[in-house]
């Protein structure tokens, strides 16, 4: 059986020696990987030290109230056989936009396709997927085969699919069918996983635009000619909510298992409507982008998603999402969460309106923001946080749109 | 130039929120769940600001015969007396001090307990000496001095490098609360307030925005005031009889 020890933590450059305060668990107690394990004060310090492995205290070397040097040996554990290690179950990762991937497509025996998210949901309704018909690309058994499958189930229990009848109708409607389209069936898949998956809240957020919209109007013209690039909205409020992501980073993550996955990178997409429908490429690192080249990106971006220039990786990897519901007029909507990542902006029609100014009423031009979170991971106040934080960013504008 | 030097000059974001009066038990059950979050990433770096009512506090290492006096003896004026998790001896809190606890990450700052010590240290000696007083610190007594005064006081729990706990200053304290123990284990050196020593009465908002500028500074996070001060900022506490 491995032995792990615990040694007295180095808790800084100028201290030598720590004195053990207290033990948190006994010999012959079992304790956690990174639970805590004993306590130890030095000078005006009192900390709280972490199990460096799981498994069972064996020993203790140094009792409460010694005082001995870092790195000195202060207790053993025996880690065990990996009782507390999480199942070896894949995360809940949603298919990429591309076809699927070779490596996941196949089941071993029964040559059945389907995602782990499905497999799993089969497993939770007791359903077998040899039952199941897949509608999927190679006849794979979508998210949507399977409720489907669950739901006639509960209606009509032991009908196979094939044998359902439609239902007649006192009323007739004409119809006609059309099959979706690979990128619609595409958008209504992730749509529904996302909804499955992430518990939605929307905050709303109206945010005071004078002061970028006069920035706009004063230097549209200029920045045009001068950068010979398109100057539109979409890069101020890349850049708040880039600040706002690196304020609270729990924004820019996403859920992997039972684990909260930080990404150090921010990768922003940006959703376009198409006529065949939504598609969001994606801006590698904009935060290192200045000003002038998030313009560009977007302006870019957009060009080459109506003209079907895009390619695979240019929708991929995005690690937080704008989307834009206002062009019609929208106040603003509940937009949905492009998964895994935790979070989208929604932004809303920019429009004058009477708002009250230190009991005096002025005409602004305003927009509502809406972040929709994943409340698993994001609470309320951190989300209402991040948005306030967006908000100040644009009211008060300071960036030089030439910097 | 593709960095625009607002992003350039960013440092991670650090709350500040001044809590008012708010009682010991209170202040650490807030403590503990700001902890606990900012392990998870669920909340950013916090700084609070905020006071006591009048209460004794005994640190990992506080002596008993530290408080010199008797449990009714306390209880009569109103002292409250309390066991906590953070390093130190023994202290007092009471209205007219401003307490401050930073819940933050030192594994993203700097993983070096010491070193946070001493930077708390210099956050307290700076706001003392835009006062005008010669404020410093004496090597083995950690803390914030005016020459032979201490007028703060310092003690942390770090867990998993999350911080909490911090310093007292002693702006408007009724020292004569101190005569109940021997702050900190030092009987040698009286312990005094920064009214006491100026004279002059301390405007307390501008004392707690100093404090936190200069530990935006020293610590390298950006202070965020975006919490409004309306929603939260409660009474002061009454002072004593």
């Amino acid at each position: 059986m491995p032995t792990a020890d615990v040694t007295m933590p180095q808790m800084g450059e100028s201290i030598t020696e720590g004195t053990v305060t207290k033990w948190l668990k006994k010999v012959g107690e079992r304790v956690g990987k990174d639970e805590p394990l004993f306590e130890i004060s030095t000078d005006k310090v009192d900390a709280e030290i972490p199990s460096p492995a799981s498994g069972t205290l064996a020993r203790i070397l140094v009792q409460e109230g010694q005082t001995v040097g870092v790195q000195t040996l202060v207790a053993q554990i025996e880690s065990s056989e990996p009782v507390a290690a999480a199942p070896p179950e894949a995360p809940p990762q949603p298919n990429k936009a591309p076809p699927p991937k070779a490596e996941e497509s196949s089941e071993e025996a029964g040559q059945i396709r389907s995602s782990p998210l499905v497999r799993r949901l089969a497993k939770d309704h007791h359903v077998d997927l040899a039952d199941v018909e897949g509608t999927g690309p190679g006849g794979r058994i979508t998210k949507e085969d399977l409720l489907a499958y669950v739901e006639r189930g509960k209606t009509a229990p032991g009908a196979p699919a094939a044998a359902r009848a439609p239902q007649p109708s006192a009323l007739t409607t004409r119809e006609e069918v059309v099959p979706m389209s690979v990128i619609r069936k595409k958008i209504a898949e992730r749509m529904v996983l996302s909804r499955h998956t992430a518990a939605h809240v929307t905050t709303v957020f109206q945010v005071d635009l004078s002061n970028v919209v006069a920035l706009y109007q004063r230097d549209k013209a200029r920045f045009e000619r001068q950068e010979n690039a398109k100057l539109t909205y979409t890069p101020f409020f890349i850049r708040a909510v880039i600040d706002g992501l690196k304020r609270f980073p729990i924004l820019n993550s996403s859920v992997s298992g039972e684990n909260i996955v930080y990404k150090k990178d921010i990768h922003i997409g940006i959703a376009v409507a198409l006529e065949a429908g939504l598609i969001v490429p994606v801006i590698p690192h904009a935060d290192e982008k200045s000003f002038l080249g998030l313009a560009r990106a977007v302006a870019d971006l957009a060009e080459r998603a109506r003209t079907k220039k895009l390619s695979v990786s240019d929708v991929e990897g995005g690690t937080f999402t704008i989307t834009n519901p206002g062009v019609y007029g929208g106040l603003f909507a509940t937009p949905i969460i492009n998964p895994p990542q935790v979070g989208i902006v929604g932004v809303g029609g920019i429009h004058k309106a009477p708002v009250v100014i230190d009991d005096a009423i002025a005409i602004r031009s305003l927009v509502h923001l809406a972040l929709s979170f994943d409340h698993r991971l994001i609470d309320g106040a951190v989300a209402d946080q991040f948005m306030a934080s967006v908000r100040t960013y644009l009211e008060h504008w300071e960036e030089d749109l030439f910097a | 130039m593709s960095l625009p030097r607002r992003v350039a000059a960013l440092g991670a974001n650090c709350v500040v929120r001044h809590l008012g009066c708010i009682p010991y038990e209170e202040a650490l059950r807030l403590q503990e769940q700001l902890a606990a979050r900012r392990r998870t990433g669920e909340a950013p770096d916090t700084l609070l600001l905020l006071e006591h009512p009048p209460v004794i506090t005994l640190g990992r290492n506080a002596r008993r015969e530290h408080i010199l006096a008797s449990a009714e003896e306390l209880e009569r004026e109103g002292i409250a007396l309390f066991e906590t998790n953070r390093g130190g001896d023994v202290t007092f809190h009471g209205p007219g001090q401003v307490v401050g606890y930073p819940i933050v990450d030192l594994s993203r700052i700097r993983k070096d307990v010491g070193w946070y010590l001493r930077t708390l240290e210099e956050v307290l000696i700076r706001a003392i000496q835009e006062l005008g007083l010669p404020a410093a610190r004496r090597a083995g007594m950690t803390g914030a001095w005016v020459e032979e005064s201490k007028v703060a006081a310092i003690g942390v729990h770090i867990s998993r490098w999350i911080t909490s706990h911090g310093f007292a200053l002693n702006v408007a304290t009724d020292l004569r609360s101190f005569r109940h123990i021997v702050p900190c284990g030092i009987s040698a050196h009286p312990v005094s307030s920064l009214e006491t020593l100026l004279g002059t009465s301390v405007d307390r908002g501008r004392l707690e925005r100093s404090l936190a500028e200069h530990f935006g500074d020293l610590f390298g996070l950006r202070m965020d005031w975006s919490i409004p001060a309306g929603r939260e900022r409660r009474s002061p506490c009454p002072p004593p009889m």
